[in-house]
């Protein structure tokens, strides 16, 4: 079977791929575009770490086929950052030490940012049930909890 | 971005005890930094594992002709491909591991002996291909009868895994094989005589069941083998230069041929201290000529990689009415695995290790079984044995109406007691925490309907261990520091701060980083909380290193005595009766004149860390049960723990707050669930249920500091410990909310609802 | 595997009538992508039912709602209308997975994958709703609870695909609710799952009621002797303890790692209940 050629734009750039039909969008960031800092901790849509937006919806790039990408707008990790300017939430992940291993990390920071683009002032409990697909086995999340609450805060200019 | 906050506790220092960002902190959140599976090379494979599906089969031929033919395979392994061992017991983390098994079980040799063990393996040009490949290996089995729980596996008469397994520390040595491995004992004083003392004498068996560290990075690896036989490899690893050690010893190659880069590792917990995919890769690449990259799927994270033992245990303590604790004894069977050497040994050295009792007895059995060989998970067999020993404790408590807190206050081990398992305890702090415990705001807070709360404390011993570490001055007055230990949670941030400290200058002018095995000398791996404790104290004495060269070169410069000149405030100055002779120079100025005064000035610590000191906790715990469905959910949490000296009190923090969930798992859903055919039936994180955010609450810590006199910053390990309380602070808990003592973990809903209907049909349930 | 991704339903259903070897729909891909993944399935062809324009619509009708099959459990929360008017189908199809999950995963899909514990089933199946059904002979209407036959097996024919669901409409002083129970807060498989819809009248006695049970057999019960244990009653205790003994009685369940009967039996009782109070009080405000 030939493969399918893909246009789609990642982090606002257009980029082109080629990939197998079974391929996972996962597969394809990583292999493909070279884009390693989307993770995969577990291809069952269990834990999080291959979390990215796809047309601003929140998706485990693990349980999309690559082929399914054509057309659509992406964000990943690498276009979180705004130039040498770190989106608030990364700035208050290093300053809560909400990550040990940060294995998780990236999962959660796009994961994190999918919520307060959608709710600017949730709740603990609203991020906690928000980032229950987001596995992180160093931190308890007690950290990670504060540095959203924090970053959303930040964010409303509180 | 190096932004200070201070608030620690350690006021006499600028940088120790403060809050800076982490130095890989920019990486671990833009996605820049590379993890084990994130390296590739030009021209790499793809390579992947045949795994058996039996629990227990002897393996008569393997056939790999056909794979071999498959258009795109370049290189298929087995066990013709590894060297043969002679039995070596070496250290692994705080556990002991044998060459002889370590190569079977990277690749079965005689028999697979667990579902998922390693068979064969194919380096491919894809992942189609390596996997299609693997379906053309045939091998052929002889199915045997297989042992997965541990009092079956002692039986006589137990499918035997190794013919040749004759039970070690017997006397008179048993003349027939069987599943047990070795039996331990451990005490002091006269057990008969304790307990005839005894008012009140408890005696309650528990149960455990394996569970995985978890990490959330699947084990991965690249290796590149050159035509001269040197070889590379880029891996997530706990300790790269045992890995080096290992890989050379499996394929026979040496030592200085093999170099091994640490990527950054997304979490261990012990689980990353061997080898797995690393020599096949090596063994690959060598046979294929080209880069062979290997990754675990989570299935085989589960199923091949090691959990931690499940055992059963019994535990009998004697108490006087005033508390006092007079006898205890405990008898562990550890599960081990496909091969011996479970942590039934630090389980029974820790299980009373809090206490100070006259007459203690552990009795400890290592027993293989048909289940993947365990791993060191943290604080390796600790948890086990001291969820036991806190129940009971607990059960004791309220049987003579004693607080239990008063009642560990009144029985715990101090500076001078002598441990069960032999050593006299320099400060420690047990007492301490305790008392933090009965202080703390948690302790007396009303509880609503249908909530317990719980106590339990713990030990972990820490360890050092042979460390290097290298510290460059650079041209510019800029410092370049070179660790040994990867770094899992912070490592790299406490490294730099205690350079900071010592050498006065500000953290962001020192990079630091993780040498690979040809930048160092041997360092042993991230294990036994080990790495701030041991790479700390190298760091250090590098520095130190470095103070003292600077002193040196101004010295000539000055043409004064070496010990005329002294380091103060980031540089260098005469000292005594030459004070004010010449200008103060900056480290930066003595940087500018290393050329011409001796060359590069390097500070060097190679040492073997002596004086790693335990640390104990106390922790907190309230739960809520729903009398209908048995669920218990934890509603509150704190950890308090002695850290000796916390260098960033965050990442202290997050060692208990991860240690804290990790146990709450442990305590309530994590285990490894097999059927009837031996095999798995839950190797992925949809059935092996972590707890997830919403599972949890804010976990409080308290930071006790009893400083460690042996470090030159009193530290203490601190990784460890936090996950030894929990499973008894949550017990203990649903103890004190259901009136129904839990023995057996996890306390899964199903378990709990049954325990609290037959506790009701008994009339002895609170709910 | 071939994959597909036709834009209308004609051509869907031909490429899957056609289709010689396995072939599988493919909506949000969140069992099917893991199937795939863990070699439980191999499919030859995949065929995306995502561009065709009425599988992903929301629409009032005949005074209810068609769903798409292929609308997302995040879409159907967002829907303005829905949650308030089927707030325990919009709760169930949320239930599903994480919130990732959420982004993909359907309401078709998790029918279609054929599993007992498929938590948007018991809530549908409580609704009253019906499965639109199209193949290369037409289209028909059927039940929600005659559509899964056993685990994995579908009263379906090869090529025919669920293309939405029909809510009937809103009979004044009715709601509904779904409870599942899970040993974590989120991202387990239901042990129990249950919906309940009922419909009260002017002195709050329920005049009409559905219960439905997850988890629990080998298929997703409508369980009748359960609703008739509703029907007259205020929810009094002793018409709760009619309809705790009657959803235990129906059950058929298995033993497993994610529990055992007897646990099973125990908290479909304890679920239905509550599920039972949270769609009364729902109903008496509606």
């Amino acid at each position: 079977m030939a493969k399918h050629h893909i246009t789609a734009t990642v982090n606002g750039d257009p980029v082109e791929f080629l990939c197998e039909p079974q391929e996972t969008l996962l597969d394809a960031l990583r292999d493909q575009l070279h884009l390693t800092g989307t993770k995969e901790g577990c291809s069952t849509g269990d834990c999080g770490a291959c979390s990215v937006t796809v047309d601003d919806r929140l998706v485990c790039s693990c349980l999309m086929l690559g082929v399914e990408a054509d057309g659509k707008s992406i964000s990943t990790i690498e276009g979180m950052a705004q130039g040498d300017e770190l989106h608030p939430l990364q700035q208050k992940f290093l300053e809560h030490a909400a990550l040990q291993c940060g294995i998780c990390t990236p999962g959660f920071l796009v994961a994190a940012k999918a919520l307060l683009d959608k709710k600017p002032d949730p709740t603990e409990t609203e991020v906690r049930y928000w980032l229950a697909g987001n596995l992180c086995r160093c931190t308890g999340y007690d950290k990670i909890v504060r540095a959203v609450l924090d970053a959303a805060a930040e964010l409303r200019g509180a | 971005m190096q932004e200070k906050v201070k608030d620690g506790p350690s006021s006499e220092f600028q940088v120790v005890g403060t809050r800076p960002v982490r130095p890989d902190g920019a990486d671990k959140v833009t996605g820049r930094a590379k993890f084990g599976a994130d390296f590739s090379l030009p021209g790499q494979l793809v390579g992947k594992v045949l795994r058996s599906p039996h629990p227990h089969a002897r393996i008569k031929s393997i056939d790999a002709s056909a794979a071999l033919k498959l258009p795109g395979v370049k290189a298929v392994v087995c066990r013709d491909d590894f060297l043969e061992q002679s039995s070596e017991f070496i250290p692994a983390g705080e556990m002991m591991i044998n060459y002889r098994d370590v190569v079977r079980n990277v690749m079965a040799r005689e028999k697979a002996l667990y579902e998922g063990h390693a068979v064969a393996a194919v380096a491919a040009t894809s992942a189609v291909i390596a996997k299609e490949a693997l379906n053309l290996i045939k091998v052929d089995y002889e199915v045997l009868p297989h042992v997965i729980d541990v009092v079956e596996a002692m039986q006589p008469g137990a499918p035997l895994l190794h013919e040749d397994m004759f039970t070690a520390g017997v006397e008179p040595a048993p003349r027939a094989p069987s599943n047990v491995a070795k039996r331990l004992e451990i005490g002091h004083g006269d057990m008969a005589a304790g307990f005839k003392q005894a008012d009140v004498v408890v005696e309650r068996a528990f149960t455990t069941k394996p569970v995985h560290q978890g990490y959330i990075e699947p084990h991965a690896c690249i290796a590149s083998v050159s035509e001269d036989g040197q070889a590379d490899v880029w891996v997530s690893t706990q300790g790269h230069w045992v890995v080096r050690a290992h890989c050379a010893r499996l394929l026979g190659w040496d030592i200085g041929k093999v170099r091994v880069t640490a990527a950054e590792i997304g979490g261990g917990f012990g689980g990353k201290t061997v080898v797995y995919l690393e020599p096949i890769a090596l063994a690959l690449s060598k046979k294929a000529r080209r880069p062979v990259k290997m990754v675990m799927t989570r299935e085989e994270v589960f199923k091949a990689s090691g959990p931690t033992s499940g055992a059963h245990v019994r535990v009998k303590i004697g108490a006087k009415k005033d508390g006092r604790i007079v006898a205890a004894e405990a008898e562990l069977k550890y599960q081990a695995g496909a091969f011996a050497g479970s942590p039934v040994q630090p389980g029974a050295m820790c299980a009373y290790a809090p206490y100070d009792i006259e007459n203690v007895k552990v009795v400890g059995y290592d027993v293989v079984t048909n289940r993947p060989k365990v791993a060191a998970y943290r604080a390796p067999g600790g948890p086990i044995s001291e969820f036991a020993v806190e129940s009971v404790i607990d059960e004791i408590a309220g049987r003579i109406g004693m607080d239990p807190i008063e009642l560990r206050l009144k029985n715990a081990a101090k500076q001078g007691t002598k441990a069960a398992y032999g050593p006299k305890f320099g400060p420690i702090g047990m007492v301490e925490t305790l008392e933090a415990a009965k202080a703390h705001a948690h302790w007396r807070t009303p509880l609503g309907k249908h909530q317990g709360r719980g106590v339990a404390s713990g030990f972990w011993f820490n360890i050092g261990g042979e460390t290097s570490v290298s510290l460059s001055l650079n041209e510019d007055g800029t410092l370049s520091l070179t660790a040994g230990t990867p770094d899992i949670g912070g490592l790299r941030a406490s490294l730099c701060m205690m350079a900071a400290e010592e050498l006065g200058v500000p953290l962001d002018k020192i990079r630091v980083q993780i040498g690979d095995t040809g930048q160092l000398g041997y360092n042993f791996l991230t294990g036994g909380s080990r790495s701030t404790f041991s790479s700390g104290m190298a760091t250090v004495e590098a520095a130190r290193d470095v103070m003292k060269e600077a002193c040196k070169r101004a010295s000539k410069l000055w043409e004064l005595p070496e010990d005329a000149v002294e380091y103060s405030n980031g540089g260098v100055r005469p000292a005594g009766p030459n004070a004010g002779k010449h200008a103060p120079m900056t480290l930066k100025e003595i940087a500018g004149i290393a050329g011409k005064t001796g060359g590069p000035i390097v500070g060097y610590a190679r040492i073997n860390a002596a004086g790693a000191a335990p640390s104990l906790a106390t922790h907190i715990a309230d739960v809520e049960v729903d009398p209908e469905t048995g669920k218990v959910s934890v509603i509150r949490y704190t950890a308090i723990q002695d850290a000796g000296r916390a260098i960033h009190p965050s990442y202290v923090e997050g060692q208990y707050q991860g240690g804290v969930a990790q146990g709450i798992g442990w305590a309530l859903n994590e285990e490894y669930i097999y059927g009837d055919d031996g095999k798995l039936q839950n190797p992925g994180f949809l059935d092996y249920r972590v707890p997830v955010a919403s599972d949890l609450p804010m976990i409080d810590t308290v930071i006790v500091e009893v400083p460690n006199p042996r470090h030159p910053y009193g530290v203490r390990g601190v990784g460890e410990t936090p996950i030894v309380p929990p499973m008894a602070a949550i017990a203990n808990a649903v103890a004190d909310a259901t009136g129904v003592r839990f023995t057996d973990l996890p306390m899964s809903p199903p378990r709990v609802l049954k325990a609290l209907d037959e506790a009701r049909a008994k009339g002895t349930a609170k709910l | 595997m071939r994959y597909e991704a036709p834009s209308s339903l004609e051509q869907a259903v031909g490429l899957l009538a056609a289709a010689t070897g396995d072939a599988r729909v493919l909506a949000g891909g969140t069992d099917l992508l893991v199937q795939m993944r863990t070699d439980i399935l191999n499919p030859e062809l995949v065929v995306d039912i995502k561009h065709i324009p009425e599988l992903r619509e929301v629409k009032e009708e005949a005074g209810g709602f068609r769903i798409g099959a292929a609308v997302t459990g995040a879409e159907l929360k967002e829907h303005p209308r829905l949650k308030s008017v089927w707030p325990g189908i919009v709760e169930a199809a949320n239930l599903i997975g994480s919130t990732q999950i959420q982004g993909r995963a359907t309401m078709g899909g998790n029918l279609c994958n054929g599993s007992p514990a498929a938590d948007s089933v018991p809530a549908l199946i409580a609704a009253g709703a019906k499965a639109s059904v199209v193949g290369s002979h037409g289209r028909r209407e059927i039940a929600v609870e005659d559509v899964m036959l056993a685990p994995r097996k579908l009263a379906l024919a090869k090529g025919e695909i669920i293309a939405s669901f029909l809510l009937p409409a809103k009979v004044k002083g009715s709601a509904d609710a779904y409870l599942r129970f899970i040993p974590r807060t989120e991202m387990d498989i239901a042990v129990v799952g249950c919906g309940i819809a009922l419909t009260v009248d002017a002195n709050g006695t329920v005049s009409r009621a559905r219960v439905a049970l997850g988890a629990v057999a080998a298929r997703p019960l409508l369980v009748e002797e359960a609703a008739r244990a509703l029907i007259g009653s205020k929810l009094e205790d002793a018409a709760l303890n009619k309809l705790d003994a009657a959803a235990g009685a129906a059950c058929r369940p298995i033993d497993d790692k994610r529990g055992t009967k007897e646990y099973r039996i125990k908290v479909a009782g304890v679920l239905a209940r509550r599920a039972a109070a949270i769609a009364y009080e729902r109903a008496r405000k509606a």
